[in-house]
């Protein structure tokens, strides 16, 4: 991938909006178990960093997928997984699909605020009994008239107590597995609609997670995105934008718990020398560092490929399950070398580790992305 | 209306400054980035202009060498031009020099506001604004923290020790800023793909009818005779309470005629 001058000055300025808009306060959204969402993403979209790549017509900058890297890269600095975790949702996550297959009503309606950080957007699709099994959801929506009649249960919802609207995966047909589902808009003024409860979380905390509830909630069939009955398979090519991001993020966050778990290393004295001295920390932060640099090099190839416009599935897969499992091993050596202070709160390490440990599971188990492969490989015997 | 921003490019502060062992000079032949401190000129100028309704933001700078890293950051945040004045002669410029300059580069814009930073990160003499107001012949306000423009008026708030002075001037006027005036804005992605195409205006100090005996090392009334490292700073004193810590404390800030 090829990075100018413009891809630099473009990282400054996300550098200096965390630097100044997030950083600051990331300790005490942490403490607050959430962060106020509609007040960090007006400054988002005022930079132009809510819609990278969407179309100028409704306030996206029009930059190609390459700035989305950068972005990605840049908000794994944050000293936290949540926040950035959350501002994926809006722009990677919740609004790829609509951008790409909504109509323009349904954009200027929904997208062109949400770029613009006015409104705050969650992909809602895991449910109690479905979640890395997708065709397994039971949240229906059963048409009436112009309306949708939404019943059910969505769960893990980031950003779902402050969200303005969902991109909400449902049944619209008795079909069954992953035929007869579709994506719609749903606002979450809707009655019917309520957040159930706030769940609290092993990390990530700074970003608010919910189980919301859907009884007899009715939007208008307008509010559908892209074709009815089509919702998995746009869900599916949505889901690559999650994991490209995820990928990018972990890059970015491995390196900052790399470069900061160096530093502590150089300065921590033990058995008269720095801890450095020791050829076993040598290796390991060698070897880590040489990890991070081949998952940052395959995400721009893969990054490439999505310019190209190819199918990245396989490509994206293996990035994210490449990023999760690095980031576990980075966390774990950085908890290891920082000893007893790591282990306290006072230091980023302990938030980093139980941070850390999301990737693996969100946005698609390891055994999702593997069972992908396994698949796309030829292994799956179908036995 | 028109203002002209003097905006610097000045080596990245995160990275270690070096000195010339020869001139004592800050080196300056890396990458140049915008000062901090300018950064809030231009906001300040582009929201001036455009509650004015019209008009466009025009920065003006001297570099030893050609380089516009800065400028384009400024540019991408939306300022229309930029007059860069680099040329070799300009190499060991005081702050009188470098006035000259700028003044002369000032000129040829003919704003109706000149905006700067109250002082440069990099060189911290906080001369030069003024020294750009006497020759341009203009008024200068040091120090806002607040910018109005009424009309043909600056209307400002200057910032002293003890609070704040109102301060009018009629335009055209020279107005230096402090962090804080605005908060300035980052360049979107579109900033930055439109600063691309944006003009530089690149001229020698012999464009604006200056020789070597006026700038550059030739015209320097000021030389640096030496360069002594700072004094290393040494521990604080711990107070360790035993009832009275509050009284030593208080003890310790009358001696620094704090309370």
């Amino acid at each position: 991938m090829q990075f100018t001058e413009e891809h630099e000055q473009f990282r400054q300025t996300v550098r200096g909006v965390v630097e100044r808009s997030i950083a600051p306060y990331v300790d005490e959204w942490e403490e607050a178990g959430s962060f106020p969402a509609h007040q960090v993403f007006r400054v988002l979209g005022e930079a132009g960093l809510l819609g990278i790549e969407y179309d100028p017509a409704y306030g996206g900058q029009g930059a190609d997928h390459s700035y989305t890297a950068v972005l990605g890269e840049e908000l794994g600095r944050i000293d936290c997984g949540g926040v950035p975790m959350a501002i994926s949702v809006q722009t990677d996550m919740a609004t790829p699909a609509l951008h790409r297959f909504g109509s323009h009503e349904l954009k200027e309606r929904y997208l062109a605020p949400a770029i613009r950080g006015e409104h705050v957007a969650s992909i809602a699709v895991t449910e109690p009994d479905a979640g890395s099994d997708v065709a397994g959801l039971r949240t229906r929506a059963v048409r009436d008239g112009d309306e949708w009649v939404v019943n059910g249960t969505k769960l893990y919802i980031t950003n779902g107590t402050q969200a303005d609207w969902l991109c909400l995966l449902v049944r619209t047909s008795d079909e069954g597995g992953f035929r007869g589902m579709s994506q719609i808009v749903f606002p979450t003024d809707t009655p019917g609609f309520s957040v159930s409860r706030k769940l609290d979380k092993l990390g990530n905390r700074s970003s608010d997670t919910a189980e919301l509830s859907f009884v007899d909630a009715r939007v208008p069939v307008a509010n559908t995105i892209g074709q009815v009955g089509m919702g998995f398979q746009q869900q599916m090519a949505q889901f690559q934008n999650e994991r490209m991001i995820a990928s990018y993020l972990a890059v970015g966050s491995t390196s900052y718990a790399l470069e900061r778990t160096e530093a502590y290393v150089r300065q921590r004295r033990v058995f008269g020398a720095p801890l450095l001295a020791n050829q076993s920390v040598q290796f390991r932060l060698a070897e880590l560092r040489a990890e991070v640099e081949l998952l940052r090099q395959f995400n721009y190839a893969c990054a490439e490929a999505y310019v190209r416009g190819e199918d990245i599935t396989r490509m994206a897969s293996i990035a994210k399950l490449t990023a999760g499992r690095l980031a576990r091993s980075v966390a774990d050596t950085c908890m290891q070398f920082h000893g007893g202070i790591g282990y306290m709160e006072e230091t980023w390490v302990s938030r980093y580790y139980r941070d850390a440990r999301l990737l693996s599971i969100g946005g698609g188990a390891d055994e999702v992305m593997l069972r992908i492969l396994a698949r796309m490989d030829g292994l799956d015997t179908g036995l | 209306m028109n203002v002209v921003v003097c905006v610097k490019q000045i080596p990245d502060p995160a990275a270690p400054p070096a000195l010339d062992p020869g001139t004592h000079n800050l080196v300056r032949s890396g990458k140049l980035i915008l000062d901090d401190s300018d950064a809030y000129g231009v906001e300040m100028a582009l929201q001036l202009v455009d509650a004015a309704g019209g008009g466009e933001v025009t920065l003006v700078s001297m570099a030893p060498n050609g380089e516009t890293s800065g400028l384009r950051t400024a540019l991408a945040m939306g300022a229309a031009k930029a007059i860069l004045v680099s040329d070799e002669t300009l190499a060991g410029s005081d702050a009188l020099g470098t006035a000259k300059v700028l003044a002369a580069a000032i000129r040829r814009a003919e704003p109706d506001l000149v905006i700067a930073a109250t002082e440069s990160t990099d060189g911290y003499t906080g001369t030069t604004p003024v020294q750009v107001a006497e020759l341009l012949g203009l008024p200068s306000v040091t120090f806002a923290k607040k910018v109005e423009v009424d009309g043909q008026t600056v209307k400002v708030e200057r910032q002293t020790e003890a609070g704040y002075d109102e301060v009018t001037s009629p335009l055209p006027a020279v107005v230096t800023v402090t962090a804080g005036v605005v908060e300035p804005r980052y360049p979107s992605f579109k900033g930055i793909m439109a600063a691309k195409s944006k003009p530089v205006d690149t001229l020698t100090a012999a464009d604006l009818g200056l020789d070597g005996s006026q700038v550059g090392v030739g015209g320097a009334r000021q030389e640096i005779v030496s360069v002594v490292e700072a004094e290393a700073r040494s521990a604080g004193e711990v107070v360790v309470d035993e009832g009275d810590a509050h009284e030593r404390v208080i003890q310790f800030l009358e001696q620094l005629k704090i309370l």
